[in-house]
């Protein structure tokens, strides 16, 4: 539903020129990219090819950046570890920094059970499985209704079979919140997956933008999965014999 | 609980090395159920080991001291004039009790150390928060703080007597002095640790300046702090027998040097016995702290 008036509505991200460097390093060099609200966007490229500075920048994590960036007023975060403060228990880890009170409690509750976690609400995140722990994570960003889910190799820590299920999640929270989404990952299985759009950082730069162009489920070894596949890691550098 | 998780791999052996019989063609002959061994064997011999408390156990070390020292007291060994027996001990420590002389002498001292433990905790907690959240609080407080520390902690005593002469005040201080250094490195510490990906988060997500203190930074330091309150007590108990030796009408260090000047050897062993179930005593009560303070933690370390 959403997906339809995407073109005619403002982006919910305009990226254009930027430009980032460590220490004399170059990491981002007139880089632009735009999201529109609710698509979903994978961002793949090797590792140190600048990707994640991309997203912390988009976070407002890194104001030290030229260049013209917009994001919407409400964002959220997943981080590859969930980053959850191990003396609260699992209800006050969502809620946090939301105003305290019965409002907050009951939305984290809502969110809470929409990972399938509410009954551990009130378990200490150490007591979670990495699995259960990102969930948390997840819940912990959505029930701030972000226009803007950044996702940071969030699953990356995870064990295959939870990870799909973690996809499996992801995409439906995605339908049911329509948040735009900027997926960070490395695995092109991943973002052929989940993606509306794939795009590839490499040097500093967009060097592509593939529209994954149709509809999901997405079973790996289907023709169209194998093109994809195949003209996103050539664009990595890697050739599969 | 080591020895049997050695003896496993041991009794694992022969099935590892097919060599030892190898004139015997046992595999096909035998049941198979004969060459295998039961790996939770050790299951039972653990068990009656843990039987008995483990406070009980953790007791027969400093028992089995006191028996030989009994003993070795009884075959006259030792010359009695410096190394009273246990049982001599014992009895100096009931004449003691009985005549409430050792019970208003541990008050005076409880007292001292009770006010300098609530002076040092608080402004050593108060001088760590401000020095560990702000950048002028690090720049005026920390490196006071760190020459404070490289000051030996009883070479103040003479300037603390010299402002305060020589009635509780000196004694108080000198005790609050020693647990604000160890409280405050210690917080300060960790304060400065706390995971930055922690706070982050928080940031990220909405917490305001306050909350981020309360709930991530605050909480989050505790175990550091506690560390330095362990270590505050410790330090607590010997910057009052060092206090106590100077000018004390009552406490333990005035009974500890009437002892000493009429070489009543009996009743300096109850002393030291005394200090021993002090310093245990507090020991406790930061483990008790900790266990009621960090549950979050326990449900790892537990495991």
């Amino acid at each position: 539903m959403a997906r339809d008036n995407l073109p005619t509505r403002a982006p919910a991200v305009i990226a254009r020129g930027l430009r980032k460097a460590f220490a004399g390093h170059a990491v981002l060099r007139d880089f632009s990219l735009e999201i529109a609200p609710g698509e979903f966007v994978a961002l793949l490229g090797r590792s140190g090819s600048g990707k994640s500075t991309f997203l912390r920048i988009l976070a407002a994590l890194d104001p030290e950046v030229d260049g013209y960036v917009r994001v919407p007023a409400r964002r959220a975060v997943v981080f590859q570890e969930p980053r959850l403060q191990p003396w609260q228990r699992v209800l006050r880890n969502v809620v946090i920094g939301l105003p305290r009170g019965a409002r907050s409690e009951a939305s984290g509750r809502a969110a809470l059970d929409e990972v399938g976690l509410s009954g551990r609400a009130a378990a200490w995140p150490r007591t979670l499985s990495g699995g259960e722990a990102q969930r948390v994570a997840l819940a912990r960003a959505l029930v701030r209704e972000p226009q803007l889910l950044l996702l940071d190799e969030p699953f990356g820590a995870l064990d295959a079979l939870t990870r799909l299920r973690m996809h499996a999640l992801l995409l439906d929270l995605h339908r049911r919140h329509m948040p735009a989404v900027l997926l960070v990952t490395h695995d092109v299985d991943e973002a052929i997956a989940l993606a509306d759009r794939v795009v590839v950082l490499t040097e500093g730069r967009l060097s592509l933008d593939l529209p994954v162009g149709y509809d999901r489920p997405r079973p790996r070894g289907d023709a169209r999965y194998n093109a994809l596949r195949t003209r996103l890691l050539a664009e990595l550098g890697v050739r599969e014999s | 609980m080591i020895s049997a998780l050695f003896r496993r791999p041991l009794a694992l052996e022969p099935q590892l090395e097919p060599q030892p019989e190898p004139r015997q063609p046992a595999r096909p002959v035998e049941p198979a159920g004969a060459a295998l061994v039961d790996p939770t064997r050790a299951r039972t011999a653990r068990r009656a080991g843990s039987r008995v408390p483990r406070a009980v156990q953790r007791l027969a070390g400093p028992l089995l001291l006191l028996a030989l020292w009994q003993a070795l007291a009884l075959l006259d060994v030792f010359d009695p004039r410096t190394t009273p027996s246990p049982g001599k001990v014992l009895a100096a420590a009931w004449g003691l009790l009985a005549s409430g002389e050792l019970q208003a002498h541990l008050l005076a001292s409880l007292a001292r150390v009770a006010q300098g433990l609530a002076l040092g905790l608080a402004a050593g907690t108060a001088a760590a928060v401000a020095a560990g959240l702000s950048r002028v609080g690090e720049n005026t407080i920390d490196a006071n703080m760190e020459i404070l520390r490289a000051v030996p902690n009883f070479a103040l005593l003479p300037v603390l007597i010299a402002w305060f002469g020589i009635g509780e005040e000196p004694k108080v201080a000198l005790i609050a002095m020693s647990v604000l250094v160890a409280v405050y490195i210690n917080t300060y510490s960790a304060i400065r640790n706390v995971d930055a990906g922690l706070v982050e988060a928080a940031q990220i997500f909405g917490a305001g300046r306050r909350e981020l203190i309360t709930a991530v930074i605050l909480p989050g330091a505790l175990p550091g702090f506690l560390v330095g309150l362990r270590l505050a007590l410790t330090g607590a108990w010997l910057a009052l027998i060092f206090a106590e030796t100077i000018n004390a009408p009552t406490g333990l260090g005035r009974l500890m040097s009437d002892a000493r000047e009429y070489f009543r050897i009996d009743v300096i062993f109850v002393l030291l016995a005394v200090y021993a179930l002090l310093g245990l005593a507090s020991l406790a009560v930061v483990r008790l702290l900790e266990a009621r303070l960090l549950t979050w933690r326990r449900a790892f370390d537990g495991a």
